[in-house]
């Protein structure tokens, strides 16, 4: 194995900064904000999802990954997190290729919705002001939101899991430094 | 003219000076050392140990001392610098047979293996106030000296579990709760409920206890044993993989014996209530374990219908540190929604005297 | 920026603590309204006196965020000093008594009369976040009706008030639905504040420490106030002026000003009428 890459260069203050950047993108759905940028996390793991798992997972967030052995090397040895061999046992699924079916993953109880897990699922480009059309709460209006690299099917898929609400899964879409989310409430059209 | 009152930080700076100079007293008199609190209000500090949930004699008596001797805030310091602390891990669990007692008690039996053991106790003394205590500095005779007791000193519900007629508790693996960083859930198991008695505030307890005795969900209890001495603890740390004894801690053990009228599928047998505290601290040990028998009525098919057996009631206002945060906060300000209400009460008898008027 | 106190970590929480904090509030933003139990932990201030709303504050709150506590509207309660206080020494963020110039606001009682912008946050202290447990304290048998969307016994409750008075009886912490599904406790606030939350640009956590629940309403987020359609919701304000500024629209507290019925009305929003009274200060100046 090759030595690791260093976490957070300030694990207190970019941990807030990095979470600060996903409060925002889950608060405004299809909003591109920059995270993790000067994180050097092994490939295939990008900056932005790095970051997101190294302020928000740890011992007792299960993950479930597809990255490799390097980056759950990098993630087991920085975050502490337990790795799972089921999608469906992980609270943070880490998908950098086809990732998992929503319907695969936790979704929570009616009782406890929060359970459902969180897909951080990494894309090849987010550009805003273009692209599919996103509607629901925390958008004024409508959130526009170009994925290249989407997954196929995935606009029906989610529109399938929407109907579980308040189940659900909420994912945070990864390219380079920059990620966007999309909690279970946000309703998705093609642009 | 009215100016809007400002000065609340200087307000606060200025009594916070003031409670400093009481906490002092007469300074003519000399200040009370945190060893001697430790020493001399031994129960006190056991009290605090238990409710602030933090074996540590020397910051218990030390939170005495700043709190002035009020306890719960004595309890509340304590856990807010516990809650501070670096978890290295979990001890293993602690072994009471292996206490070294100090005290050994059974209502159950007249003479049983390990013998009675009176110990230090208020027990049987007569309550006179002892005016020759108020004489400071007079020499106290030293107590007798008895032998350490000889041979083993079973538990006494082990005795009776070992003829079946005590209702063993079934070893568990899982890893149990913990309240100090998982909410409370319901229904809770019964490790997360002795957590929770095991810190509850010891005046609930007893009022509890005594409630179950006043017919309130009754069971019958016997005091099988109680035991007041020292445990050692040990740690495994993982990347040793074999036990390390840290030190002793000092605690009180009560399990109290109850009729079970059996079931379909069981034979009637006795049931176990238990309690376990930091420190001597009987009163509290009895009451936790009057009440972990009664909430457990419903695992045992009896009615609920107490208040000791209702696990919801019980476990959310056990807590002495909220429970006082949330009384005292009604001294916060609170004239906004009290306008919102003097607004509605008076749009209300407006529109019932146009009505009457009518 | 004065030094954090040394010996705790920035901001007092441990990390891991804020992590644990941190996705509860992720989850709530994505279930609107929805309570999140979460770890609380016990704070070196009471339960009860906002120990939620500070553990939320201090899990978000960074070096570049400019902080402003109120307690029913004021800067200047004493617990808002005391909060503001505790996070000057633990985490030596800057403080401001302006509600433009903040980033995040955490309140107790009020939501500030000046419209809460995209780049805000508002951090609301909970004392009961369950608004059904009045009528059902079993926290399980609530969850249950939550799940269910049953918020029928709160419906009860307000038409008997209508029945018996003619009104509805709640005059704060009255029981909102947030973005059509989930029955969700305000806070304390008065119902005059309560159209603020509706479709607000800025985010809105909530933090109820003793009783270990977080929630959120995203921006932009449709929050409904109970009320029927031939009773439709009418938040209620003195029928005053301020006397310090003139306001006939903001919350007024009432102030007795002797003991043979004399009393008088200003705003309860301290910064908002200091402004307005600034403002016609510099008018009457030019």
């Amino acid at each position: 194995m090759n030595a690791l890459t260093p976490g957070f260069a300030d694990p207190v203050l970019d941990a807030q900064a990095a979470f600060r950047a996903v409060l925002e993108a889950m608060s405004r759905p299809g909003r591109v904000v920059v995270a993790g940028s000067a994180l050097q996390a092994p490939a295939p793991l990008c900056r932005a999802a790095a970051a997101v798992l190294l302020a928000l997972a740890d011992a007792d967030t299960p993950l479930w990954s597809d990255a490799g052995a390097d980056a759950q090397a990098w993630l087991r040895f920085h975050c502490g997190a337990p790795i799972v061999a089921m999608p469906g046992d992980a609270a943070f699924v880490l998908a950098s290729g086809a990732p998992p079916a929503l319907a695969a993953l936790q979704a929570g109880t009616e009782e406890q919705p929060q359970r459902g897990a969180t897909l951080v699922l990494q894309v090849a480009a987010l550009e805003p002001g273009r692209g599919w059309r996103l509607t629901g709460p925390g958008i004024e209006h409508e959130h526009r939101l170009a994925v290249t690299g989407a997954p196929d099917g995935f606009i029906a898929a989610w529109a399938a899991s929407r109907t579980r609400f308040p189940r659900g899964v909420d994912v945070v879409l990864c390219a380079h430094d920059r990620l966007a989310a999309l909690p279970r409430t946000v309703a998705i059209a093609e642009g | 003219m009215y100016v809007a009152v400002k000065g609340g930080g200087r307000a606060i700076s200025a009594a916070h000076a003031w409670l400093d100079e009481t906490r002092r007293g007469d300074p003519s008199l000399p200040e009370l050392g945190v060893a001697q609190i430790e020493q001399q209000m031994g129960l006190a500090v056991d009290r605090v140990m238990a409710e602030g949930s933090c074996h540590d004699r020397f910051l218990a008596a030390l939170a005495i001392k700043q709190s002035k001797g009020d306890l719960i805030e004595a309890a509340f310091l304590l856990r807010a610098y516990r809650t501070t602390l670096v978890r290295f891990g979990a001890s293993d669990p602690i072994e009471t047979a292996a206490m070294r007692l100090r005290r050994r008690i059974s209502a159950t039996y007249k003479d049983l293996p390990g013998g009675q053991v009176l110990g230090p106790t208020f027990d049987y003394t007569h309550r006179l106030l002892d005016f020759a205590l108020a004489a400071e500095g007079a020499p106290r005779e030293a107590a007798p000296e008895a032998g350490a007791p000889v041979g083993e000193v079973p538990r006494v519900t082990e005795l009776l579990a070992r003829e079946g007629l005590m209702q063993r508790e079934v070893p568990d693996d899982a890893e149990p709760g913990d309240l100090t960083r998982q909410p409370l859930a319901f229904p809770a198991a019964r490790p997360v409920r002795l957590q929770n008695l095991a810190r509850g505030d010891e005046g609930f307890l007893l009022a509890l206890g005594y409630s179950t005795q006043r017919g309130y969900g009754g069971n019958h209890p016997f005091v099988g044993e109680i035991r007041v001495g020292h445990v050692a603890v040990d740690f495994t740390p993982p990347e040793l993989g074999f036990a390390i004894d840290i030190g002793d801690i000092a605690i009180t053990e009560c399990q109290m014996v109850n009729q079970f009228a059996g079931s379909r599928t069981e034979p009637a047998q006795f049931t176990r209530g238990y309690g376990l505290v930091f420190g001597h601290g009987e009163r509290r040990a009895m009451g936790m374990a009057l009440v972990d028998r009664a909430l457990r009525a419903q695992e045992l098919g009896e009615d609920v219908t107490a208040p000791a057996q209702d696990a919801e009631f019980v476990l959310y206002h056990s807590d002495n540190i909220e429970a006082t945060g949330f009384v005292e906060h009604l001294k916060l300000p609170h004239y906004v929604d009290f306008q919102s209400e003097l607004e509605n009460l008076r749009t209300i008898r407006r529109s019932a005297m146009q009505d009457l008027a009518e | 920026m004065t030094a954090p106190e040394t010996g705790y970590t920035f901001a007092y929480l441990d990390d891991a603590t804020k992590r644990m904090i941190r996705r509860a509030i992720l989850k709530a933003v994505a279930i609107p309204g929805h309570q999140i139990p979460f770890g609380a932990r016990e704070m070196p201030l009471p339960y009860g006196w906002g120990t939620g709303g500070i553990q939320v504050t201090a899990s978000i709150l960074g070096p570049d965020d400019v902080l402003k506590v109120i307690d029913q509207g004021s800067d200047d309660t004493t617990n808002a000093i005391s909060i503001r206080r505790f996070f000057t020494r633990v985490a030596g963020v800057a403080t401001t008594e302006r509600t433009a110039d903040a980033t995040i606001v955490q309140t107790r009682h009020r939501i500030p009369e000046r419209a809460l912008r995209e780049d805000q946050v508002i951090v609301y202290q909970v004392p009961q976040p369950e608004p059904l447990s009045k009528l059902e304290p079993r926290r399980a048998e609530t969850e249950r009706l939550h799940a269910l969307a049953d918020y029928g016994l709160m419906h009860v409750r307000l038409y008997e008030d209508i029945a018996r008075l003619g009104h509805i009886a709640k005059a704060y912490d009255y029981p909102v639905m947030v973005n059509g599904r989930y029955l969700m406790s305000p806070s304390p606030i008065p119902a005059f504040d309560n159209p603020k939350m509706d479709r607000m640009p800025a985010l809105q956590l909530f933090g109820a420490g003793r009783e270990k629940r977080i929630y959120a309403i995203p921006p932009y987020t449709s929050v409904r106030s109970l009320d029927f359609e031939d009773h439709p919701f009418r938040p209620i304000r003195a029928p005053h002026a301020c006397e310090l500024c003139g306001s006939t629209d903001s919350y007024l507290d009432e102030v007795l000003t002797d003991d043979a019925g004399g009393r008088m009305f200003v705003c309860s929003d301290t910064d908002y009428c200091g402004e307005r009274q600034a403002g016609a200060n510099k008018a009457a100046a030019e």
